[in-house]
């Protein structure tokens, strides 16, 4: 015993010295090599909530319609131990708000995810009623780390939940510990409550990724002009879960390594401010296969872009900008805007306008003269909005008699088929009030060359808009008759 | 060279029998005069290390869908061939594949390989890493099957199930024994569950030690299960006849679909591939 302590000691001595050694020599590198960890805490919500902001929930918007009265914690239901969270989701006419949902927030610079490989919780619902979404990785900042599952079936009995961590590698300092999303889509309206229990990140080691996707799992080819920017969307993977289940889910850009067979016809792959990939096409000619990689595994699905030439621009306004009034257009000034879209969840569908600046948008096609043609283009349209309000001021029209804006519909177009255009007043203050001016199919039919319908609508027009000084949006509105268009050149002007 | 480990396999063995004797029927313990079997001598073993078809001095193939054309017995859906898209040997595994493809008038195409006529022994520790597929409808085993069936129709002949596996259940396997009065559905078995692991994403050693009284069922190195003769009676009222004394062979395939696992969905992966990294082979 005494021998074998006092090699011990002998050791400890040595290694003591040697490291006096190390840090005596080389103390700077020493400091630098250091890396800054982050908490690895496990828990989310037990009886109480763990490590979160002190608002414990951040609720959605509730200018969108988010309820933030439906939150809270019941001491009389519990999975495990004396509380759960209770989510009483209201009918779509609450006057509260007509969905639920939010997330929680890590209340410090955010946890240390790596050692994890899900997001693990226990939900029960008073009926068996669809809960819209459950997640993680959404920090109201970048959300850069996002991912959820969508349109999970409650039991009224309790039933754990399982969300993949897709790859927790990136995860080092993850502040988004939770989100959920919930409207009564599946109960015709009717509210319901559902309580969740003991949320947790989990090493589960049951659990197996069977396939990244990109596009949804399909392989897509289009053609697509010089200057767009083409979106690199429905993102995610399937994952095999511990009961043999396969879970879909949708997982943010930021897990995925993005790959351009010819970088003569797509450029950098960047994320846009609605947090999508997108690439711009920097070539007029050539083809490019793209696909994607999560955590080192080829995901199901690419798009292979066919490089479509010099983009066919809308005809560029004449009108002197002393009488013009304009919202988006490169031939005038701009008045500030909060958004060319504003991605209304959970109603809304459309794709495309990210952003406030109409100098970057989704489409960027060099003129001629190689100056640039900023274009929207909208796509999965049902209804969007230009808005000028809450950080921007409303604006004001009153001094204009017409609206011009250029349309060009990137499908067939069905009699049927229809864009109205809406006019709102008020928004973000004021009283709200409007109108609106439908564009028939007829009208979206009389196109120049280029496929351009352009098209000058009195303001009389629309039956309602009383208050043109504080334009707060104005709408395209096709419900679903139309769902992929270019748009360009609106402006108010006086003829 | 595992010599260690199956010391310490058979300490588990006895500490269980000791610990169920006990609980159970303390005062008449029949293991006090047990002699306990220690399996070290290393009689067959295939590492798999050659590339190319299996050694066909050990292995053999079943081909087809079974003697009465149904499945096996068991409205199993593969056609089992000898092709090396089926079962070739690659990088030091066994490879046993399952595609979906017409074939012979089946959807799908598998491998079963077995000793029959080349290997067989009675009693011994039996034992082989696998890495098994995933996804419903798959049914890969590793299993003995008594080498008598012939005379003895099964389950007269006996079948000692080592591991079976069910797609759609990853975390899951289970060892079984069947003889007359204890057979199919009504099998002596049991599950073993891995806790914060799958079988398909690594591999696993699965064995028995097979002894004159006893079958011991381990996962790694975890025993899970010991069927005796007393336990046969047990669970057959009686009736159940212990017939687990004459040479037994090999059997490793995948099935596919049946009644067991019932049939692959539009989600289950095709093609997916059983690894067997060995067999190994021990006598007393």
């Amino acid at each position: 015993m005494k021998h074998i302590k006092f090699n011990y000691f002998k050791n400890l001595g040595f290694a003591l010295l040697t490291l006096g050694l190390i840090m005596g020599c080389e103390r700077d590198l020493s400091d630098e090599a250091v890396l800054a960890t982050f908490s690895n805490t496990a828990e989310i919500f037990t009886d109480v909530p763990v490590g979160l902001t002190d608002d414990f929930f951040v609720s959605f918007d509730p200018v969108e319609g988010a309820n933030t009265e439906g939150f809270g914690t019941d001491d009389n239901v519990a999975y495990e131990g004396t509380s759960s969270i209770r989510i009483d989701v209201p009918t779509p006419t609450d006057p509260n708000g007509g969905f639920i949902g939010g997330i929680f927030r890590d209340r410090g610079e955010g946890r240390d995810l790596t050692g994890f490989d899900a997001l693990t919780f226990w939900a029960k619902g008073s009926t068996t009623a669809t809960v819209g979404l459950f997640g993680f990785g959404t920090d109201f900042e970048e959300n850069k780390y996002a991912v959820s599952i969508e349109n999970i079936e409650l039991s009224t009995d309790w039933r754990k939940i399982t969300i993949p961590i897709p790859d927790a590698s990136k995860l080092t300092q993850e502040k988004g510990m939770f989100i959920f999303s919930a409207g009564t889509e599946s109960t015709s309206g009717a509210g319901y409550t559902f309580w969740m229990d003991e949320i947790k990140f989990e090493n589960l080691g049951t659990i197996r990724l069977q396939n990244p996707f990109i596009f949804s799992g399909q392989d897509l080819e289009i053609d697509a002009f010089i200057g767009a920017n083409q979106r690199l969307t429905d993102l995610g993977a399937v994952f095999n879960l511990t009961n043999g289940q396969n879970q879909s889910m949708s997982v943010a850009p930021s897990y995925f390594d993005f790959e351009s067979t010819n970088s003569a016809v797509t450029g950098a792959f960047s994320i846009n401010i609605a947090g999508q990939a997108f690439t711009s096409i920097v070539g007029t000619m050539g083809t490019a296969v793209i696909t994607a990689q999560l955590a080192d595994v080829l995901a199901v699905g690419s798009l292979t872009i066919n490089a479509a030439g010099a983009f066919p621009h809308a005809p560029v306004p004449m009108r002197a900008a002393a009488n013009v009034t304009s919202l988006f257009s490169d031939a005038y000034a701009n008045v500030p805007v909060r958004h060319y879209n504003g991605f209304f969840a959970p109603f809304q569908t459309t794709q495309g306008g990210s952003g406030i600046d109409p100098n970057d948008v989704d489409i960027q096609a060099p003129f001629a003269n190689g100056s640039l043609d900023n274009i929207i283009n909208y796509t999965v349209l049902n209804f969007v909005s230009i808005g000028m309000y809450e950080t921007v001021p409303n604006i004001d029209v009153s001094q204009r008699t017409h609206l011009h804006v250029d349309i060009n519909v990137r499908e067939n177009i069905d009699a049927s088929d229809f864009i109205r255009i809406q006019l709102e007043s008020g928004t973000g203050g004021g009283s709200i009030s409007g109108g609106s001016s439908v564009l028939s199919s007829t009208l979206l039919r009389n196109v120049d060359a280029n496929g351009w319908a352009s098209l000058d609508i009195p303001l009389s027009n629309f039956s309602g808009f009383t208050d043109p000084s504080n334009l707060g949006q104005l709408f395209f509105i096709s419900d679903g008759t139309i769902s992929d268009i270019w748009v360009d050149n609106v402006y108010f002007y006086n003829p | 060279m595992n010599s260690m480990y199956n010391n310490t396999l058979i300490k588990m063995a006895v500490a269980f029998r000791a610990v169920v004797s006990f609980l159970t029927i303390a005062g008449c313990d029949p293991d006090e005069t047990q002699t306990v079997a220690e399996f070290n001598n290393l009689v067959m073993h295939d590492e798999f290390d050659t590339d190319g078809v299996p050694d066909n001095t050990l292995w053999t193939y079943d081909i087809g869908t079974g003697p009465g054309n149904d499945g096996w017995g068991n409205n199993e859906l593969q056609y089992y061939t000898d092709r090396t898209e089926n079962a070739t040997v690659e990088n030091g595994y066994l490879l046993l594949t399952a595609k979906e493809e017409s074939f012979n008038g089946s959807s799908y195409t598998s491998a079963r390989i077995t000793s029959q006529g080349l290997f067989e022994q009675a009693y011994g520790r039996f034992e082989a890493r696998i890495r098994v597929p995933y996804g419903k409808g798959y049914w890969p085993a590793f299993w003995l099957l008594g080498n008598d069936c012939a005379q003895n129709v099964w389950p007269q002949c006996g079948e000692i199930d080592i591991m079976e596996y069910l797609g759609d259940q990853p975390t899951t396997v289970f060892g079984s024994a069947h003889g007359p009065g204890y057979s199919a559905g009504d099998a002596i078995t049991k599950e073993y569950v891995l806790e914060n692991d799958r079988f398909d994403t690594g591999f696993h050693v699965f064995g028995i030690e097979w002894a004159p009284d006893y079958i011991n069922y381990y996962v790694d190195d975890v025993l899970y299960q010991q069927i005796t003769k007393e336990d046969v009676l047990e669970e057959t009222n009686g009736e159940g006849e212990w017939v687990f004394d004459h040479p037994f062979y090999i059997i490793l395939n995948v099935a596919i679909g049946g009644n067991l696992p019932g049939s692959p969905n539009a989600e289950t992966v095709f093609p997916q591939t059983m690894l067997v990294d060995y067999v190994r082979v021990y006598q007393q």
